[in-house]
């Protein structure tokens, strides 16, 4: 027990978390890295899918969660509402990055592999997206430390996680668990956020080795 | 009937436009809560970043405070808030001003960082000539670096609000007023149409907020600066 919460229950949770707020994060980076090249790649189409995306974010959460089942058709305190939520937001913030990843790209780089013989997707792929990994992380840090902290709002509409432990001991009027709660979220945040920087770094040894230790 | 019909039905059901409790009223009162924290916040962040922009003091604590503040999830500052508070204060405060402190300490860190980033991306060269034609500092700041900063000053302010708006709604958890009401209360008496008819009004708030937000910044910031940000 800590501050009156089970270590089995608050590891339970954590888990919970860790699966609502980081599911969403893989999705949505994936569905951003098309869009944010679209964006990149078609001149016309930069503005509206940046504003569009950008505008997913202005939603409050909890009116969020509570209209997807209106739009899926799903059950109010069914999970999937919450992982398509914080996808939404996820791609809201990493499309914008993933744009500006891309458009960060040397035009020299870009001419050099086309000489070489790169078609645009496999250029896009070998050398942009490489190129384009530290803002890209960077987005995907943001994203994922602001997941963790919206995730717990779902506690108001019964769905369990770390939140939970916000409305229990709300309820009860006790601080304890209000606490261990807000406590669990930071660590989970901070290191969701560490973990992207670790993969970030493997994934791009050129800029390690570029400064000398 | 199913619950789109019937959350239409409620949105369009004319007892829910009316008296103190109806849509308008708790929209305005949404508003109100929501512009009073951002005007304190404001208020606190606003000078606070432009005097870190200016003088490159507490850089580093302008930098990881936005970042630091992401981490912490709002719904339980909330709720430390109102255990605190609420058995110390009487009246309609005791309801208010634990959801305002709360509101206003989540604003802070986009304005702060928003000013303190506009201020120091301000175009060194035109910095530099205005010192060189014998600008005071304070003349610099108000002259060169408020209006060079404020596209950045004005998506601070922005981001802050959408997270005031967001939270507010929240905050009707512990008995706050504004379009939240029908969120909790819905759910209290398991009527979805009243929680989804009140997640509709409070999304078209925020972005009409934000929207509007946009076409002061479209305003305030001066031409020259729009179209140099309009051609990167």
């Amino acid at each position: 027990m800590i501050l009156g919460v089970a270590w089995s229950t608050l590891g339970e949770l954590t888990l919970r978390h860790l699966y609502l707020a980081g599911l969403p994060l893989l999705v949505g980076l994936l569905l951003s890295l098309p869009l944010g090249w679209l964006a990149t790649r078609v001149r016309w189409l930069g503005p509206p899918i940046i504003a569009g995306t950008g505008l997913m974010y202005t939603i409050p959460s909890l009116a969020l969660f509570i209209l997807l089942p209106l739009v899926l058709g799903t059950r109010v305190l069914s999970d999937v509402n919450v992982l398509v939520a914080m996808t939404i937001y996820t791609v809201a913030l990493l499309t914008r990055s993933v744009a500006d990843g891309l458009g960060s790209v040397p035009g020299p780089v870009r001419q050099a592999a086309t000489a070489m013989g790169y078609g645009e997707l496999r250029r896009v792929g070998a050398v942009d997206l490489p190129l384009a990994i530290p803002v890209i992380a960077a987005g995907l840090r943001v994203a994922a430390v602001s997941n963790v902290s919206i995730v717990s709002i779902a506690a108001l509409i019964g769905v369990s996680q770390l939140g939970q432990l916000f409305t229990d001991g709300f309820n009860r009027n006790a601080m304890g668990p209000i606490l261990v709660g807000i406590l669990a979220c930071v660590v989970l945040a901070v290191a969701l956020d560490a973990a992207i920087a670790l993969v970030a770094r493997v994934l791009t040894p050129w800029l390690s080795r570029r400064t000398p230790a | 009937m199913n619950t789109l019909a019937l959350t239409w039905e409620w949105l369009t059901d004319p007892a829910n436009w009316q008296g103190s409790g109806g849509i308008p009223a708790q929209a305005l009162e949404h508003l109100r809560l929501s512009f009073v924290a951002l005007l304190v916040a404001a208020a606190i962040a606003v000078p606070a970043g432009l005097w870190v922009g200016h003088t490159g003091r507490f850089r580093w604590l302008a930098i990881n405070l936005a970042g630091g503040f992401r981490a912490i999830p709002s719904l339980g500052v909330l709720f430390v808030a109102f255990l605190l508070l609420l058995p110390r204060l009487r009246g309609d405060l005791a309801f208010e001003l634990p959801a305002l402190i709360v509101l206003v300490l989540l604003a802070v860190p986009p304005i702060l960082s928003g000013t303190y980033a506009g201020v120091e991306a301000t175009d060194a060269a035109a910095r530099d000539a205005a010192r060189g034609v014998g600008m005071t500092g304070g003349q610099v700041l108000r002259q060169v670096e408020i209006p060079g900063a404020l596209p950045l000053i004005m998506s601070g302010l922005r981001s802050a609000m959408l997270q005031i708006i967001g939270t507010a709604t929240i905050a009707a958890v512990a008995g706050l007023g504004g379009l939240g009401r029908f969120l909790i209360d819905g759910q209290a008496s398991r009527q979805f149409e009243q929680m989804a008819g009140g997640a509709i009004a409070v999304a078209l708030l925020a972005l009409l907020v934000d929207q509007a937000l946009a076409l002061v910044q479209r305003l305030v910031v001066s031409p020259g600066l729009a179209h140099a940000a309009a051609a990167r």
